[in-house]
């Protein structure tokens, strides 16, 4: 499946990537009313810094992915076709079971009116995820496991 | 501390409206322009840091941000420019050269701005260049005095030139990037200008820095340079590249050196310039084995020999008073290329003073080594490259009809990689990491990107540089070579049409 892959030698730590994470999973879509309205925002990709080295980091939708098979309340599921690994914010019940099995660190609390978890879903109605669409350098790629450095 | 007037530049004016308080321009900022007070949940501006690099414009996500001029106005004066003021009162307070990069910035003439050119009704055809061949392909080198050609009048109809031909470069359009050295600038833009040129069917140019490991395997499109301080200079360096280019001055600073500061000679710049780590690159003003046109014949065969005659070998100079005379005494002494560098060449670094006083346009020197070198009847034995400010495709066609071969650019290279020309590079804080080497700012030019962008720029210039040749009714860049008749001046007197050799427009032939 095609994952999103992160070029550190070329992620900026401008952040970027995260801003608009938010602003596609926000309820307004729009940039400005979002951040200024809705505070519980919270973004499914993080920019991981030390030093100079930076890079973003987002779910890898695991083969097997532990997430799901920790969930208690059968809100964590993987497409079976896609691959893409989602969270039902429906049947999510705030039990974190899924957060301290993540090998990555990358799903986090959203503590809006319900606790639910918040994942990466790889913006799977757009043509790209929007952090890879409006990386500035290039560094996050759409892109098959093998062809990942090609592009 | 005693009061220091401000000396303010820019403005940074941020729309509170549209501000989310992301702080991307918090981070993109290299001189801590931006701050964040999180009490408050705005982000302050310090005007007297903002150098006009627009980094922090380009990425803001709401628009947000504007850097301005700043509006802070002295008493109006014509004598006494905003520009003198600020100088003096950083002079005062430094009591040091100032410093600055790029090229010159004074409103001096700009005679590609003064000349138009031509095109074919009615008496000639023009050409359509999408639709019949048009060759722009350019050879650089030394060309024989005559060409014979012996032909076997067997079967097979072979011909065979009769003399031996020079070593040429050979380039798919007359463009080749500028003398710019790692250390001056980063790695990923030289390794973008080299894939550039590589994918491209052009050549670039290592300025004094040496070539990085990396690069080598771009050493078939490398010219490389030997300058005063003889930088990884080595017979490997030599031998690897497709062409060698003694570097006697340079637009931006004639007559003046070059110094990169220790702190910008990291383990990669020593490796590549064989210099110690965190010493600073000096190299001196003058070649010291260089006095005279004959000592510079020298170094020409030196280098010839060295290479077993396989490679052109070139000289580049600034466009100085006596640019003609000194530009034939090069090709005398055997140069297969000579590079004229104006006044509007660009530097990395270099005193203000030198940057914007001294040497002449590139236009007129070109145009009176051109008439020179035809008068002494050696024009063929090198061609000229011209350099310093060529800005568009339009340039480089004027400067062809001029009398050069081909162009340099290096100003246009950068501003295709980022650039916003804020002249802050002798700082090392490039915001768009190409005049740096600091490994926070360097990684934000993605040579992937860089190196498309200098394709799609040289694709673009080519595919004008056709459309003007063929409107002209001209299919071959070499029938442009020269030709003064396709170039009429307009706005300028009778000295300078004299010194470009053009008529004014409205004069016919």
């Amino acid at each position: 499946m095609k994952k999103i892959y992160i070029k550190e030698e070329y992620c900026i730590g401008c952040r970027l990537c995260e801003i608009y994470c938010q602003v596609k999973h926000s309820k307004s879509k729009k940039i400005i009313k979002a951040f200024k309205t809705e505070l519980d925002m919270v973004p499914m990709v993080t920019v991981e810094e030390i030093g100079h080295h930076s890079f973003a980091v987002q779910c890898r939708h695991c083969p097997d992915a532990p997430c799901v098979d920790a969930c208690i309340s059968g809100a964590m599921s993987k497409n079976e076709k896609s691959g893409v690994v989602t969270c039902d914010d429906q049947k999510c019940v705030g039990c974190w079971s899924c957060i301290m099995v993540c090998p990555y660190g990358v799903i986090k609390r959203k503590l809006g009116e319900k606790k639910i978890a918040s994942k990466c879903d790889l913006c799977q109605d757009e043509l790209e995820p929007v952090c890879v669409k409006n990386c500035p350098n290039e560094a996050l790629v759409l892109a098959e496991e093998e062809e990942k450095d090609e592009s | 501390m005693a009061l220091k007037p401000r000396q303010t530049d820019f403005e940074v004016v941020r729309d509170q409206d549209k501000c989310i308080s992301c702080q991307v321009c918090l981070r993109q900022c290299s001189n801590d322009v931006h701050e964040y007070d999180s009490d408050q949940d705005i982000i302050y501006s310090d005007n007297s840091q903002c150098v006009g690099c627009h980094r922090c414009e380009s990425l803001c996500p709401t628009g947000a941000m504007k850097i301005k001029q700043s509006e802070s106005e002295f008493r109006q004066n014509f004598n006494w420019s905003p520009a003198h003021i600020k100088n003096i009162y950083k002079q005062a307070d430094s009591g040091g050269v100032l410093l600055t990069g790029m090229g010159a910035d004074r409103p001096y003439p700009i005679y590609w701005d003064h000349i138009l050119f031509n095109a074919a009704q009615v008496t000639n055809p023009s050409i359509d260049p999408l639709r019949e061949p048009m060759e722009i392909k350019t050879f650089i080198g030394n060309k024989s005095d005559v060409v014979g050609v012996d032909i076997d009048q067997g079967e097979t109809f072979n011909m065979k030139l009769k003399q031996d031909i020079s070593p040429q470069l050979v380039l798919s359009t007359p463009i080749l990037f500028s003398a710019m050295s790692f250390g001056s600038i980063s790695f990923n833009a030289c390794a973008s200008l080299a894939r550039a040129a590589r994918q491209f069917g052009t050549f670039y140019n290592t300025g004094e820095g040496g070539m990085h490991k990396d690069l080598e395997i771009y050493a078939s499109n490398t010219i490389v340079q030997v300058a005063s301080g003889r930088f990884g200079v080595d017979i490997d360096y030599l031998k690897r590249a497709a062409a060698i280019e003694i570097k006697i001055g340079q637009g931006a600073k004639p007559g003046i050196g070059g110094h990169l500061p220790a702190e910008k000679v990291t383990e990669e710049v020593s490796n590549a310039r064989m210099i110690p780590q965190g010493t600073d690159a000096i190299s001196p003003a003058p070649h010291h084995d260089i006095y005279s046109i004959e000592d510079l014949m020298q170094l020409i065969y030196a280098l010839k020999e060295a290479t077993d005659y396989q490679k052109p070998v070139g000289v580049k100079v600034s466009a100085v008073h006596n640019v003609a005379p000194i530009a034939s005494g090069i090709v005398r002494a055997g140069a297969d290329f000579v590079t004229i560098d104006g006044l509007r060449g660009g530097t990395g670094a270099a005193p203000q003073a030198i940057r914007d006083n001294i040497g002449i346009p590139i236009e007129l020197a070109l145009a009176s080594v051109d008439t020179r070198l035809r008068e002494e009847g050696i024009r063929h034995k090198a061609s000229v490259i011209a350099a310093g400010s060529i800005r568009s495709s339009a340039d480089i066609v004027k400067a062809i009809a001029l009398g050069a071969d081909a162009v340099y650019i290096g100003s246009a290279a950068l501003l295709a990689l980022g650039c916003n020309l804020c002249q802050k590079c002798y700082t090392g804080k490039c915001n768009w990491g190409i005049a740096t080497q600091d490994p926070y700012l360097t990684k934000r030019l993605n040579p992937n990107i860089g190196t498309r962008r200098l394709e799609n720029l040289l694709r673009g210039w080519s595919l004008e540089i056709k459309e003007m040749l063929g409107g002209a009714g001209i299919n071959a860049i070499e029938s442009l070579r020269g030709n003064r008749e396709h170039l009429r001046g307009i706005g300028i007197g009778e000295k300078e049409l004299a010194v470009l050799g053009i008529k004014h427009a409205g004069e016919a032939w």
